[in-house]
């Protein structure tokens, strides 16, 4: 066993680590005293978490330090752990003020830690929940983290953790229960009558009406439930208290059958005198205005895009020799089957125009009149809600909003930090038009080359031998066993031949570094290696995509579009190979988590992820630079195997560094020294990799 | 139409979702036209040898045996070709001749070109919901058909038949169908496709045996349409939703 270390070792080592915020009043000494005491495993626990904080700031990891005797006698190991990496997550959310009032926290740490062993966090829970929704409506309802929970008719709001219920399984279905009320609210028609007017005409203390009417629907959609999911209705029936005496009255008459918003108001000004009782927990809170407003550009958008789709049904119909103008639309309010008819006759709507009615029942209780009339002209003005086009040259510094949210890799927590990195697509903007086919017409021999070997390896007919069973005799297989019969051997019962064709089922990504660094050679041998990967991938007729990728700080990450997979080599995409230019730093971790989860989606046998580069993983300013990038990327690789990816590097790279091993160790990969070579290379390691 | 096709000798091709009754329709035709019906199960290894026929070698001997389509031509009977594109490419080119108005199944290892007697029929299935390029049906081949659509039937149908198929009583059966509309609706994000009215019926047979509804429906058809562990939750919170 290893002796404790003494406060002097202690000193030094907490030093060399914090040196940067230690001054004559905060001093190594102080913080070894407080570790000196303990056994050699907790000391080094605490060193190792000292250490990983103050990695992200010297400031962390003095506090860490300051408060780790406490922490090491209240938690256990996993506890202790979980209290840094916890204060690390704030500090990345919120910053240094936030994290140090976390590591302060220890009660709140400890009631958390607590209340998560039987409570649910949204993110467990939202896919199932978002599922559960649509499969309830049709209509797509989001699911989104809020403080309370409320809908606005197109999102369900829901707090993150739900805790309140004892068990795990309970807050579970409190989850379900809220997610179904909320989703009854829009459905049946909560925000169809204007309730900040019912609540001011029924009483003078507006947010008291408001309760009543939350009340009031809470009682009014279980009666729904009741009737159409009883199992949601014996879902709520449960997790609520019993309505006061009083009431139950009232919530029998809201449960009877077709009880609109318009009861619930009716009924307001008789009970709105006394205090409202408490609100089920399931119930959430009303959130009036901006229910409206959503509900109303929704009906405005989906009033718009359901008469261009009657018009185009009606000019078909035309063009059947039919006479339009009567075409009737209807919807059960119960069932929300959806029926066309024209003159008696039933007509068929596409699922589109089903999903819009559906979804204008649920706003409007029908369809609206006026959108039956025929449209004057039968022309609409373009869309009003289409973008812009995206300006280039932002300042590089300007944060842009939203982006598609990855988590990365922090190699030294061990630990994901997550929804780091926000990512954006936007398609290269194209360059030189005839610059593929100068590249084609430099690299003529190659090219026909390289077709000659790649059409080798197409799918062709191969005839199978010594089948069990098959469309031919193999005479040889036939005289063998007749042999074999004859001397008393058992024959075998292989005797068959058979045509097999050998479908390559290939899907490829080429995911292309337009780092900075790739400026001169490198982007034009890049370029080119992407011409002569087209001819390639044509030849054989595997499906690929090409994106390329840069970024500056993990907040604008960029992917750039030079082929989908649904796109075919067209003149738009040979002009975007021309355009693929140098742009910003390599952040690749996150440029292999967004390129796999698209790779996935296509339907193929073997997937294939190519990417191309120059040497390290690198970014401006934050850290990931070095042993933080290489370790991110790594992971990614390892995240896309695990996927079911085939990874492949190609670096250039003049002199073979000693991180290449471990970067690409998960894939397989190939250096590139001489950059002239890349085309050529590019294509052959391409055809021996998928032969 | 089907009758009228089959006076007519044109050959059918019943396109609809999986489970919709497209093989129960055929049986029933075969039925009312009092016609023998072979019925083949497509799968992607399925060869032309396999409809045709092929030598096979018995005692040293090699013995011609018909493949199931060249029985049904022989016998003047309805041959049903279930889920089509699930066979090889080359597979759907030797029905072509029987599909026109050659009507004759080309047999070419025995020599013999077998003329189709006029109360052959040939009926194909195919499910255009896989949108897989893969799995499309060659214009080549469909044009040769009468193309019959199926759908899943309107509710109150459904419920009819999942309460007569299963024997559960009417208003299970209308739950079974709510239910089934439900995952119906999550076609397309996540599921391929939403509980067929097979399935339905399926759940119906539990119920009805005394299975309690919630498993039922979690066995006969949540499992069966996902194996992802979130749908599978999504989906039985449906389930519990309506039972």
């Amino acid at each position: 066993m290893k002796h404790a270390l003494s406060r002097r070792e202690l000193e030094d080592r907490l030093d060399d680590m914090l040196f940067t915020v230690l001054s004559a009043r905060r001093t190594a000494a102080s913080l070894a005293g407080g570790l000196a005491e303990l056994g050699r495993a907790q000391q080094d626990l605490a060193l190792h978490w000292v250490h990983v904080a103050a990695q992200n700031t010297g400031e962390l990891g003095f506090q860490v330090a300051s408060m780790m005797p406490q922490a090491l006698a209240a938690f256990d190991r996993a506890g202790v752990e979980r209290w840094v990496l916890d204060a690390l997550d704030v500090y990345d959310r919120e910053g240094l003020h936030a994290a140090s009032a976390s590591l302060r926290d220890f009660g709140a740490f400890r009631r958390r830690v607590e209340g998560e062993r039987a409570g649910v966090s949204l993110s467990e829970m939202a896919r199932t929940l978002e599922l559960f929704l649509r499969g309830l409506s049709g209509r797509s309802l989001g699911v989104e983290p809020a403080d309370l929970a409320w809908t606005d008719t197109d999102t369900v709001y829901l707090p993150e953790r739900i805790g309140a219920r004892p068990d795990r399984e309970s807050n579970r279905r409190l989850y379900v229960a809220t997610a179904a009320f909320l989703w009854g609210q829009a459905r049946y028609g909560t925000f169809n009558a204007d309730l900040d007017a019912a609540a001011d005409a029924a009483s003078s203390d507006r947010e008291r009406a408001l309760a009543w009417i939350a009340v009031l629907e809470a009682m009014r959609i279980e009666g729904w439930f009741a009737r159409q999911y009883p199992g949601l209705a014996g879902k709520l029936r449960e997790l609520r208290a019993p309505w006061p005496e009083a009431l139950v009255p009232v919530a029998d008459s809201l449960a009877i059958e077709g009880a609109s918003i318009d009861d619930t108001v009716g009924l307001l000004r008789a009970v709105a005198r006394d205090a409202p009782p408490a609100l089920p927990p399931w119930a959430g809170v009303l959130r009036v205005s901006r229910a409206r407003r959503a509900r109303e550009e929704r009906m405005e958008r989906e009033k718009k895009d359901l008469s261009k789709q009657i018009d185009a049904l009606r000019e078909s119909l035309k063009g059947e020799g039919l006479q339009p103008d009567d075409l009737q639309l209807e919807a059960s309010y119960d069932t929300m089957e959806v029926s066309a008819s024209l003159d008696g006759d039933s007509v068929e709507v596409s699922e589109l125009v089903e999903q819009l009615v559906q979804s204008m029942m649920q706003d409007h209780g029908r369809v609206p009149d006026d959108l039956m009339a025929p449209s004057v002209d039968g022309t609409y003005a373009a869309d009003a809600g289409a973008s812009p086009p995206q300006e280039g040259g932002r300042a590089p510094e300007e944060h842009k909003e939203g982006g598609i949210l990855y988590p990365e890799w922090d190699h030294r927590r061990g630990d994901y930090r997550k929804e780091w990195c926000a990512l954006f697509e936007s398609d290269v903007p194209p360059g030189d038009a005839g610059y593929v086919d100068r590249v084609k017409e430099k690299y003529r021999g190659p090219i026909a080359q390289l077709k000659r070997r790649f059409e080798a390896l197409r799918g062709e007919d191969r005839l199978l031998r010594r089948e069990p069973d098959g469309d031919g005799i193999d005479f040889d297989a036939v005289v063998e066993a007749w042999a074999e019969a004859k001397t008393g051997r058992e024959p075998s019962d292989r005797l068959f031949t058979r045509r097999r064709r050998t479908e390559r089922n290939i899907a490829a990504m080429f995911m292309v570094d337009m780092s900075g660094s790739t400026k001169g050679w490198i982007n034009e041998c890049e370029r080119e290696a992407l011409v002569m990967l087209c001819e390639a991938l044509e030849t054989l007729g595997d499906r690929y995509a090409i994106y390329g990728f840069s970024g500056w700080t993990r907040k604008r990450c960029e992917i750039y579009r030079v082929k989908t997979f649904d796109e075919t080599l067209s003149p738009a995409v040979r002009a975007r190979i021309a355009g693929v230019a140098p742009k910003d730093y390599t952040r690749m971790g996150v440029a292999v988590r967004h390129l796999t989860k698209l790779l996935n989606k296509v339907d193929a046998r073997t997937r294939v992820l190519f990417t191309l580069s120059d040497g390290k993983p690198d970014d401006f300013h934050d850290g990931y630079r070095g042993a933080y990038g290489i370790e991110d990327t790594r992971k990614a690789l390892i995240e896309a195997r695990l996927s079911g990816v085939h990874p492949f590097c190609i670096t250039i790279d003049r002199e073979a560094r000693d991180y290449l091993p471990r970067l690409y160790g998960p894939a397989s990969w190939t250096i590139v020294d001489d950059v002239t070579q890349l085309p050529m290379k590019s294509a052959e390691i391409y055809r021996r990799l998928t032969a | 139409m089907f009758e009228a096709a089959y006076a007519s000798r044109v050959p059918v091709l019943l396109k609809g979702p999986t489970g919709c009754g497209k093989t129960r329709f055929v049986e029933h035709m075969a039925w009312r036209l009092k016609r023998p019906l072979v019925t083949v199960a497509c799968h992607d290894d399925l060869t032309a040898a396999d409809l045709v026929g092929r030598y096979l070698v018995v005692d040293g001997e090699t013995v011609w045996v018909d493949g199931p389509l060249a029985r049904a031509v022989r016998a003047g009977a309805i041959c049903y070709l279930d889920e089509i594109v699930e066979a090889r490419k080359d597979t759907t080119v030797v029905i072509h001749p029987l599909a026109d108005t050659r009507r004759v199944l080309p047999m070419e290892k025995l020599g013999e070109f077998l003329v189709a007697p006029p109360e052959f029929m040939l009926v194909l299935s195919y499910n255009p919901g896989y949108q897989s390029v893969l799995k499309e049906l060659k214009a080549s081949t469909r044009q040769r058909f009468v193309a019959m659509e199926f759908g899943y039937p309107a509710s109150a149908l459904e419920e009819k038949i999942v309460a007569a198929e299963s024997g559960v009583a009417s208003d299970v059966a209308a739950k079974l169908v709510r239910f089934g509309g439900m995952t119906r609706n999550l076609k397309g994000n996540g599921l391929d496709e939403g509980a067929s009215t097979r399935l339905l019926v399926h759940a119906g047979h539990l119920i009805a045996r005394g299975v309690a509804p919630r498993a039922a429906c979690s066995g006969a058809i949540t499992q069966a349409l996902s194996d992802d562990p979130e749908m599978i939750a999504a989906v039985n919170e449906l389930a519990a939703a309506v039972f």
